[in-house]
């Protein structure tokens, strides 16, 4: 494996791990898009030297085809998942305006029993009750404090 | 028909089967006559393959282009292991599929239900009698795709936001899956699991490490090992009720079939101290999670976390015995979590919820569901004479033998707790006042179908546990085969030319 297509793969993945830590579900997207070509190019380098083609008599050395099989396999799997989490994404906008991977419910129980408690103990407790109304991605935040 | 053709059939027949339902899509009666019979098919092949199996040994079936230079081929292989699987997976999709169809009376599943299932049946097949990571990668992936339509199948605010975590975090996996994969034949220059073996005995220790605990996470990620786990409490209740039991039942479980088949084959007695560990927190993460729940579904899906912890162990503890009991086990989970969930799934259907405060009084109800609830939750917390004490006992046993003794501990508290849970539920759901109120009377009466298929997979169950005997003696056989794999291919690659 040459450094170029080493740094080549070690950059794409890290940057499709970026953007897979995101919550809008259209950058995780790119970010799935960018890990498989990643790991489609570790597994492209897998087959060997550049140059010698997985054709019979094609002449010179022929490469092992199963790598070329596994990666355009893994293409066409690629293919259908993008599809499908676009449309997922498009669902998710339809029914509530943002594409944003939302808060396990259980999650958002707990912090804001968290909270409850938080506030009844805490030193403060004239604290209006308006803000457990707030939007769910506000809870875990100020149970932190 | 030669025996070697079953193993190929046993794909073919559900996937061109889900392709013959999509075109009678339209025509609900002739689409469900079609599933039903493609998956009864399958069934009966299954069953086929498991005494042919039995009788004669491991069957091999290998398809090659012959002017190739290099080996290109397709190789499909079914031990005792595998189709043992086979044929309780099989089942289990032919009684969640009945039940699905006493549900689709009331207009909930959609049109692309009976497609999507078949496609999953032909993936779980594929999964069990692949001879190779490449394959065995295809088989994940045709389930997995199925699963995203089947998690998200009513597309409603609920499915969207927990399929959503579902779907990510199985691609991702697909992704750690390939890179192993990939990584695998860059280092050996092949990914059969008869020549895989002995090439990579031959790899530097490094590198095998590298190679097993990629392959730990890819598939440890699947079987929802600790702390590979939280999405799938989070996401299998949002999904329709027979999409969760088969779910629970089977998805997980393949996780668990990928990494005893991995382990015991490519990287033997390896890794065994942090098996060890990843067991024990698998095993108490997963049943306190399920103490603090409020809601049927959320117990039963962390219990399948804690469940698979037992199966971890039993993997870790390694050698025959340990195999053994953990294979048993593997089998008598599938009936039982299937059917914990095709009970929850009438409560479900008849109150429109399983929060345990807002239902009650179901046993008095209802007697024979409480009755069926029971039987399957005593075999879950594993008390005697159901089932699950036998799978516990024996690698409990093991445990002992190899004088584990923390990890012996950790399973019998486990146990303790998951019978607290399922207290929970039982005083919860089915002891209590009636709730809601003014109900009718009869709850099976009103799902006949679903009642039908829950009381089929409980008698399976229970059958297991009356036949544990003749089938822990088939375990171990199939544990010795698991041991015995390159005698074995020495031998079936000589029958075969």
């Amino acid at each position: 494996m040459s450094w170029a297509m080493a740094t080549l793969i070690g950059l794409q993945g890290a940057a499709g791990t970026y953007l897979l830590l995101h919550r809008s579900l259209t950058r995780i997207i790119l970010g799935i898009g960018l890990l498989a070509n990643a790991v489609n190019l570790i597994a492209l380098t897998a087959g060997g030297s550049p140059g010698s083609p997985p054709i019979i008599g094609e002449g010179g050395e022929t490469a092992d085809p199963l790598p070329q099989a596994l990666v355009l396999t893994a293409i066409v799997i690629g293919l259908g998942v993008t599809a499908f989490l676009l449309a997922t994404a498009l669902r998710s906008w339809t029914i509530d305006g943002n594409d944003d991977v939302e808060d396990d419910i259980e999650d958002v129980r707990l912090a804001r029993a968290a909270l409850e408690s938080d506030r009844s103990s805490g030193p403060d407790p004239t604290t209006s009750d308006s803000e457990f109304t707030g939007g769910l991605d506000e809870v875990p935040e100020a149970g932190d404090s | 028909m030669t025996s070697e053709a079953i193993l190929p059939l046993m794909v073919l027949v559900p996937l061109l089967g889900a392709g013959a339902s999509l075109v009678v899509a339209r025509l609900r009666t002739m689409q469900t006559a079609v599933t039903f019979t493609v998956a009864a098919g399958t069934t009966i092949l299954s069953i086929a393959l498991l005494l042919k199996v039995d009788a004669d040994g491991p069957i091999r079936a290998v398809t090659s282009i012959p002017e190739a230079p290099i080996g290109v081929t397709l190789d499909l292989y079914a031990d005792r292991f595998a189709s043992l699987m086979l044929v309780i997976a099989m089942l289990m999709l032919l009684a969640v599929l009945l039940y699905s169809a006493g549900q689709k009376a009331a207009g909930e599943m959609s049109i692309w239900y009976q497609p999507a299932y078949l496609v999953m049946v032909a993936g779980v097949s594929a999964a069990f009698v692949t001879a190779d990571l490449f394959n065995l990668f295809v088989a994940v992936e045709l389930l997995l795709l199925s699963s995203y339509v089947l998690i998200m199948l009513e597309g409603n605010d609920e499915q969207i936001r927990s399929g959503t975590t579902y779907v990510v975090l199985n691609v991702l996996e697909s992704t750690l899956l390939l890179m192993a994969v990939a990584l695998v034949f860059a280092a050996t220059g092949t990914l059969s699991f008869f020549a895989l073996p002995a090439a990579i005995a031959e790899l530097p220790s490094g590198i095998q490490t590298g190679l097993n605990l990629l392959l730990l996470a890819a598939f440890g990620l699947k079987a929802a090992i600790f702390p590979l786990f939280s999405w799938l409490p989070d996401s299998y209740p949002a999904a329709p009720g027979p999409v969760t039991a088969v779910f629970a039942g089977l998805l997980t479980k393949i996780g668990v079939y990928a990494l005893i088949r991995t382990q015991t084959l490519l990287f033997p007695d390896t890794n065994r101290t942090l098996l060890m560990w990843i067991a024990g927190l698998t095993m108490i993460i997963g049943v306190l999670g399920a103490i603090a729940q409020s809601d049927m579904k959320r117990i039963l899906s962390f219990h399948i976390v804690s469940q698979i912890g037992y199966m971890v162990m039993g993997l870790a503890l390694g050698g025959v015995a340990a195999l053994t009991a953990t294979i048993f086990f593997v089998l008598h989970q599938i009936p039982i979590k299937t059917s914990l969930f095709l009970v929850e799934g009438i409560v479900e259907a008849e109150t429109g919820t399983s929060r345990l405060d807002r239902v009650g009084g179901m046993a008095r109800r209802s007697g024979p569901l409480a009755f069926m609830f029971m039987l399957s939750a005593m075999s879950l917390a594993g008390i005697p004479p159901l089932s699950g004490f036998v799978g516990k006992v024996g690698i409990v046993t093991a445990g002992l033998d190899q004088q584990e003794w923390v990890l012996v501990a950790v399973a019998l508290l486990v146990s303790l707790f998951t019978l607290v849970s399922m207290l929970k539920i039982w005083s919860g759901l089915f002891w209590g006042d009636v709730m809601p109120v003014d109900p009718r009377k009869g709850v099976l009466r009103h799902h006949r179908r679903m009642s039908a298929a829950a009381a089929s997979v409980v008698a399976l169950g229970v059958g297991i546990a009356l036949a544990a005997g003749p089938l822990y003696s088939f375990t171990e056989r199939a544990a010795e085969d698991l041991y015995l794999p390159a005698e074995i291919s020495e031998a079936i690659v000589g029958d075969s030319k």
